[in-house]
C-alpha cells in the first residue's frame, strides 16, 4: 500500500522508516556512489530530511519499504535551487504550485509496478492539493524506469556520466497519464485514491453538512 | 458568493501597505471580493510572536484566545507544521472536544465550509490563511474548484507581507526573476501566443508553464496577465 507520511511522523512507522533510509543509503550510496552521507545504522539522511518534508513510500506486505519518494514546496529551501541551479538556467523554480519530489528511490528487488504505484501517488497529490508540476531530482536508471512505466518527467539538464549522471525534470500528470500510470501499477484509481484519503482525510468526513 | 474580484488593485495595496491596520484592510476588501464570509491570517513569527488580522468577529477572536480553542482546533491541528492545503471536511472534527468548538465556532458566525492554506516561512515562521463560508457541499466544490490555486497565491503574498514585518529580514533572493523567466515574460508582453515563446526559446509548452508559474509567483500576481504588466512596471523586462 501506499502511505503519506511527514518526517515527523515517521516515528510511528519505525520498520517502514528505518528500511526506508537504509534502502536510500544502498541506492544512492552502494549502487549509485553518489558522495551521500550514510550513519552508523547504515541510513542515508541529507539536509532536506530535517525540513519535514512529505514522504511518499510504499509499504510492501511485511511492512517493509518497497519504494519511496519525498516532496517538498519550492517556495522553502529545495535542492533545484540550492544545489541544481545551474542546471535550470542559473535560477530559481519558485511557487506553491511546484513541488519538488527528489530521493525517488526503489527497495532491491522492487518492480516497475512499485514505481508506477509510487507515480500514481504523484497525481493524487496532484489533484488533492492544486500542484499543478512536479521538479525532480533523478538518477539515470530512474530515468528508464519512469519511461517504462509511462510517465517520462521532461529533462531540463543534467550533470556528470553514467551511473553518475544526475537529472533535473518536470513532469505533469494528465488524466490519460494517469489511466496509464494505474494501470502499470495494477493498482485502481478508486483504491489509490483510497490511500490517499486515509492519509489525508477524506472529504466524505466532513461533520457540517447544510442539510444536516 | 463570487465576485467581480478586482484582484490586481487588491493585490497593489497589499504590496504598499507597511502596517498591521493595512493588511487588516486589504483582508476585508479581499472577502467581499471574494464574496465569502470570512478570510483569516494568522502567523506566528520566528521569534514565536503570534498575530492574526482577518473579518472573525473579535468576540470570537476574545473567546478562542479565552478557551484555549488552539489547542482543540482540527484546523490548526491539522495544518502546524505542514504545507498541503486542506478543505475542512477533511479534518477530523469525530472528537467531543471539536465537536463542541465546531458548534461554538458556528454560534459565533464562522461559516461550515472552510479552506485552509499552511505556510512555513524561514526559521520557523507560520502562517495559516484560511477562507470561510456558509453554503452547502455542492457550491463550497465549486468555488474551490474555481478559486483554490489563486486563493493559495494570495496566502502566500499575504505571508510575504508578514515576513516584512520579521526584525532581522534577509533580502528575498529568491524573489529575482531567472534569465529564462524574463525571456518567457518579455515575449509574452510583445504578445506572442505560449505556443510562440516556447517554440523562439526552444523549450516546450510543459517547460514554459513552469517558468510562467515561477515568475508569476516571484512577481506576487494572481494570474499571467498580471504578471506581465507587473514586470513591466517595475522595469524587469524590457519591449
Amino acid at each position: 500500500m501506499i502511505r503519506y507520511i511527514y518526517a515527523d511522523d515517521l516515528s510511528l512507522y519505525p520498520k517502514l522508516a528505518s528500511s526506508m533510509f537504509r534502502d536510500r543509503a544502498d541506492q544512492f550510496h552502494t549502487r549509485l556512489g553518489w558522495p551521500v552521507d550514510v550513519d552508523d545504522l547504515g541510513e542515508e539522511r541529507d539536509q532536506y530530511d530535517a525540513l519535514n518534508p512529505l514522504y511518499v513510500i510504499w509499504e510492501q506486505p511485511d511492512g517493509r519499504h518497497g519504494g519511496s519518494m519525498r516532496f517538498l514546496p519550492t517556495t522553502g529551501r529545495v535542492m533545484v535551487n540550492e544545489i541544481f541551479g545551474h542546471l535550470i538556467g542559473d535560477g530559481t523554480i519558485t511557487s506553491p504550485h511546484i513541488w519538488e519530489c527528489t530521493r525517488f528511490c526503489l527497495a532491491r528487488g522492487a518492480d516497475a509496478k512499485t514505481a508506477a504505484g509510487l507515480m500514481l501517488a504523484g497525481g493524487e497529490i496532484m489533484s488533492g492539493f492544486g500542484i499543478r508540476h512536479f521538479v525532480g531530482v533523478f538518477d539515470a536508471r530512474m530515468q528508464r524506469i519512469y519511461r517504462a512505466i509511462g510517465s517520462s518527467p521532461e529533462v531540463l539538464g543534467s550533470q556528470g556520466q553514467g551511473r553518475e549522471m544526475i537529472s533535473v525534470g518536470l513532469w505533469e500528470f494528465t488524466e490519460a497519464a494517469r489511466r496509464k500510470v494505474a494501470q502499470r501499477a495494477g493498482i485502481s484509481p478508486t483504491l489509490s485514491q483510497l490511500w490517499f484519503d486515509r492519509a489525508f482525510g477524506s472529504e466524505r468526513m466532513g461533520p457540517m453538512a447544510m442539510s444536516a | 458568493m463570487q465576485a467581480n474580484v478586482n484582484l490586481d488593485q487588491i493585490l497593489e495595496e497589499l504590496d504598499a501597505t507597511g502596517t498591521l491596520e493595512g493588511i487588516q484592510g486589504v483582508i476585508v476588501k479581499l472577502r467581499n471580493a471574494f464574496g465569502v464570509d470570512h478570510i483569516i491570517y494568522h502567523w506566528v513569527d520566528s521569534a514565536g510572536e503570534q498575530y492574526g488580522c482577518g473579518t472573525y468577529s473579535d468576540e470570537w477572536r476574545d473567546h478562542y484566545i479565552a478557551q484555549s480553542y488552539i489547542r482543540v482546533d482540527p484546523v490548526v491541528i491539522g495544518c502546524f507544521q505542514r504545507f498541503h492545503p486542506v478543505d475542512w471536511k477533511r479534518l477530523d472534527w469525530s472528537g467531543k472536544p471539536a465537536r463542541a468548538f465546531l458548534a461554538d465556532a458556528m454560534k459565533h458566525g464562522v461559516g461550515n465550509q472552510g479552506f485552509s492554506i499552511p505556510i512555513r516561512g524561514p526559521n520557523g515562521q507560520f502562517a495559516l490563511f484560511t477562507v470561510n463560508h456558509t453554503c452547502d457541499d455542492a457550491e463550497w466544490a465549486r468555488f474551490s474548484e474555481l478559486n483554490s490555486r489563486e486563493l493559495i497565491l494570495i496566502a502566500h503574498y499575504f505571508n510575504r507581507k508578514a515576513l516584512e514585518f520579521e526584525p532581522e529580514r534577509k533580502g528575498e533572493q529568491s524573489r529575482a526573476l531567472s534569465p529564462r523567466e524574463i525571456d518567457a515574460m518579455t515575449l509574452l508582453a510583445m504578445g506572442y501566443s505560449r505556443a510562440q515563446v516556447a517554440d523562439t526559446l526552444a523549450i516546450s509548452e510543459h517547460t514554459l508553464r513552469v517558468y510562467i508559474e515561477s515568475a508569476r509567483f516571484k512577481l506576487g500576481a494572481h494570474n499571467t496577465t498580471h504578471a506581465v504588466a507587473r514586470a513591466l512596471s517595475r522595469g524587469l523586462i524590457i519591449v
